[in-house]
């Protein structure tokens, strides 16, 4: 301790003598403190929750559980969904728990809460959960990490999927906040790039639980394809009872804009067979993906979804990021994590961009058939690898103040 | 959207189907506040329980006790799920909340609140949150039949006709029936009814189960056409006490009557202007609540 103490004065004086800006070597008050901010008991926790903090605790462990000689803690809390509640508790972790890096922050209201209050105390935020483009536009800070996926390549490698296979004519029904609005913007966009036309769409409130009323305006529209800009519970509830008034047998196909691994469980193969969509991670891809999900299953008893692989990813490059700094100052591990190369079991070709934005190989893909499938987790299978150019918002079009034009 | 007939009366049959579901909750809450003087804020758990109770006979409760064939059906569900339940809530009667009523309704309402919280948590750590298929529905009731002016799937034109039976043979009961002038009694004055050897605390203990029952019943109905997920009983009850509030505390026919016209409501306000459907009944209850502080079938007192 006495030794740590001599350091920091040291620096300091150095600081002091040569009057550069501020940079302590070495792990800041002896820890490196990673928050788990998501849903833990509401809609999301399923596909994020406990499982998520699972993810980073895993990764801490295989790290070795601490970094230039100081132990790495982890903490969780529940931000309920609720925006308030999350910013609070980030604030608690960065003043008083001396919190240097949070993750998970599934829903966009709650994410784009933290990671405002991250910019201004200068503290990284890894979003693995959220979705909403506004992270790494206009939202975007200097500290701001926007890790799995986002609506812009949700909707981009669906809707193109979906336009060049016929679907020309589409009705969004999309979930009233942040996320659902994202998501039907930038899904239109590609579908009308692509020849489709929009015939209406009709915003539903979040938690909804009967969708028979929206269904039948989106029937009479006439559309081919039904978008669904939504997530969770309400897109099975949609696309069970979308089922149950025989809507996919006259000749129009539900999409799903946004589906976890969790959602096909949740509607049976039986119904969601042959459904499409993207996704930035699945558990069965390759030996490294399977390796990976087999040790999370022997823990959680579930699969890991994108939410909770992407947590583990992140959580291990930032560890690396302040090993390679030889810092855990939030400057120096965050231009070290956007000059070094993503690549793990989760990330293919990663790459963390100006705007925050980590850009990756996503996937286009298939919900099997029942027959197709050998057990309880085969659920998917991916028709198309598509790369981040192809994926992801160019740097070019992001309204991010970090990116430099 | 153009409001033809046949859009307007689709949806009033939509929400006619939602609006049975709000009925016979809201019954079994005024089952309750009107014996019980208990404000049962574990209602909408209870809902969801019994819907799992259903779920779980149809897929686990076979291995469990070392008959993988078997599979608790829709129909022995449509009991069993009320009867477990039902029990459930007995216990919590006899164990917990006939304790509080000598004090404050609030004492009553924060343990109940207290149940679900727990209820819910539980089941939000072992089941799927986006819910989980319950693949039991009768082949009978499947398919759609053909209305006139719309194809209305068989499943909820059932839940229409048996929860209006239930709703309105609950009502018989208490409000035409000699066991019902003994519970109807037994809320004005306990020690009258006692001492014409009538066994009010045993009345009470059946009610609040019969109370919780109606909610499992609820449950089952709701789990062939909504996910079973450890959350629809919070989002329903919200709704379902805004019924209660809006049709007044206690009152059995104002409670059926205003949870189906509610829901009617509701689903008209979705094809007028959707982003409103969630808030048009807060919006009924703030102006009731102004106009008409009792409810719209309340008495005032």
């Amino acid at each position: 301790m006495r030794f740590f103490m001599s350091k920091v004065v040291a620096v300091a004086a150095v600081v002091l003598l040569t009057g550069t800006m501020a940079i302590a070597a070495g792990v800041s008050d002896g820890v490196v403190k990673i928050g788990v901010l998501t849903d833990m008991s509401g809609v999301y926790s399923t596909l994020g929750g406990k499982g998520t903090q699972v993810g980073v605790e895993m990764a801490v462990k295989d790290f070795g559980g601490t970094v230039l000689g100081k132990p790495i803690q982890v903490i969780g809390a529940d931000h309920q969904n609720k925006a308030d509640i999350a910013s609070a508790k980030a604030r608690e972790w960065f003043d008083n728990e001396k919190v240097d890096m949070i993750t998970g922050l599934l829903n966009s209201g709650c994410a784009l809460a933290v990671q405002k209050l991250g910019g201004e105390k200068k503290r990284i935020t890894m979003n693995t959960g959220a979705a909403s483009t506004e992270l790494t536009n206009k939202a975007c800070t200097p500290y701001s990490i926007h890790y799995v996926y986002d609506t812009y390549a949700l909707g981009k490698v669906t809707g193109q999927a979906v336009v060049q296979n016929g679907g020309k004519s589409w009705f969004f029904l999309t979930a009233d906040y942040a996320f659902g609005h994202s998501l039907e913007e930038n899904t239109t966009k590609f579908v009308k790039a692509g020849g489709g036309k929009i015939l209406g769409s009709v915003r539903h409130p979040l938690s909804t639980a009967d969708f028979s009323s929206y269904l039948l305006q989106a029937q009479s529209s006439g559309a081919q394809i039904i978008g669904l800009a939504n997530a969770g519970g309400d897109t099975t509830n949609a696309i069970k009872q979308a089922r149950e008034f025989g809507i996919d047998k006259k000749g129009q196909t539900l999409v799903g804009l946004l589906i976890f691994d969790t959602d096909i469980k949740s509607l049976g193969l039986s119904v969601a067979q042959g459904m499409q969509f993207t996704s930035g991670f699945y558990w069965d891809r390759d030996k490294a993906t399977r390796d990976f999900a087999k040790r999370f299953y022997a823990i959680h008893k579930a699969m890991p979804t994108m939410d909770q692989a992407g947590a583990y990813s992140a959580t291990m490059n930032y560890l690396k990021a302040i090993k390679a700094a030889g810092t855990d100052d939030p400057d120096v591990v965050m231009a070290k994590l956007k000059s070094m190369d993503i690549s793990d079991f989760f990330a293919v070709n990663g790459k963390i961009r100006a705007d925050g934005r980590m850009v990756h190989d996503m996937y286009l893909m298939e919900v099997k058939k029942p027959a197709e499938s050998k057990g309880e987790w085969d659920l998917l299978k991916i028709v198309k690898t598509v790369s981040p150019a192809d994926a992801f918002m160019p740097l070019s079009e992001s309204t991010c103040s970090q990116v430099k034009k | 959207m153009e409001l033809s007939f046949q859009t307007v009366m689709s949806q009033v049959m939509l929400g006619l189907n939602n609006g049975v579901f709000y009925a016979i909750l809201s019954l079994g809450l005024a089952v309750i506040f009107g014996l019980l003087n208990i404000v049962n804020f574990a209602h909408g758990a209870l809902y969801m329980l019994g819907a799992y109770v259903a779920l779980l006979g149809f897929t686990s409760l076979g291995p469990l006790i070392g008959m993988p064939d078997f599979h608790l059906n829709y129909w022995a569900a449509l009991i069993v799920a009320p009867l477990v339940v039902g029990a459930v809530g007995i216990v919590i009667e006899k164990t917990m909340l006939s304790r509080l009523y000598k004090f404050d309704h609030l004492y009553g309402l924060l343990l109940t609140f207290g149940l679900a919280l727990i209820i819910q948590g539980v089941f939000t750590n072992f089941f799927n949150v986006s819910g989980d298929p319950y693949e039991a529905k009768p082949d009978v009731l499947s398919g759609a039949v053909n209305l006139g002016f719309m194809m209305f799937p068989k499943y909820r034109l059932w839940v229409i006709v048996i929860s209006l039976l239930v709703c309105f043979g609950t009502w018989y009961v208490i409000e035409r029936t000699k066991l019902g002038s003994f519970l109807r009694a037994g809320t004005e004055n306990p020690e009258l009814v006692k001492a014409f050897g009538v066994n009010v605390p045993l009345m009470i203990t059946l009610t609040y189960g019969y109370g919780v029952a109606l909610a499992a019943f609820a449950g089952v109905l709701a789990a062939p056409i909504y996910s079973v997920s450890p959350v629809m009983g919070s989002e329903m009850i919200i709704t379902v006490f805004a019924v209660v509030v809006i049709g007044g505390m206690g009152s059995i026919m104002g409670s059926i009557v205003t949870g189906l016209l509610l829901g009617m409501v509701e689903g008209f306000t979705k094809v007028v202007y959707a982003p409103a459907s969630s808030t048009v009944i807060f919006l009924i209850m703030v102006i009731v609540l102004l106009v008409k502080p009792a409810g719209l079938f309340g008495r005032e007192s």
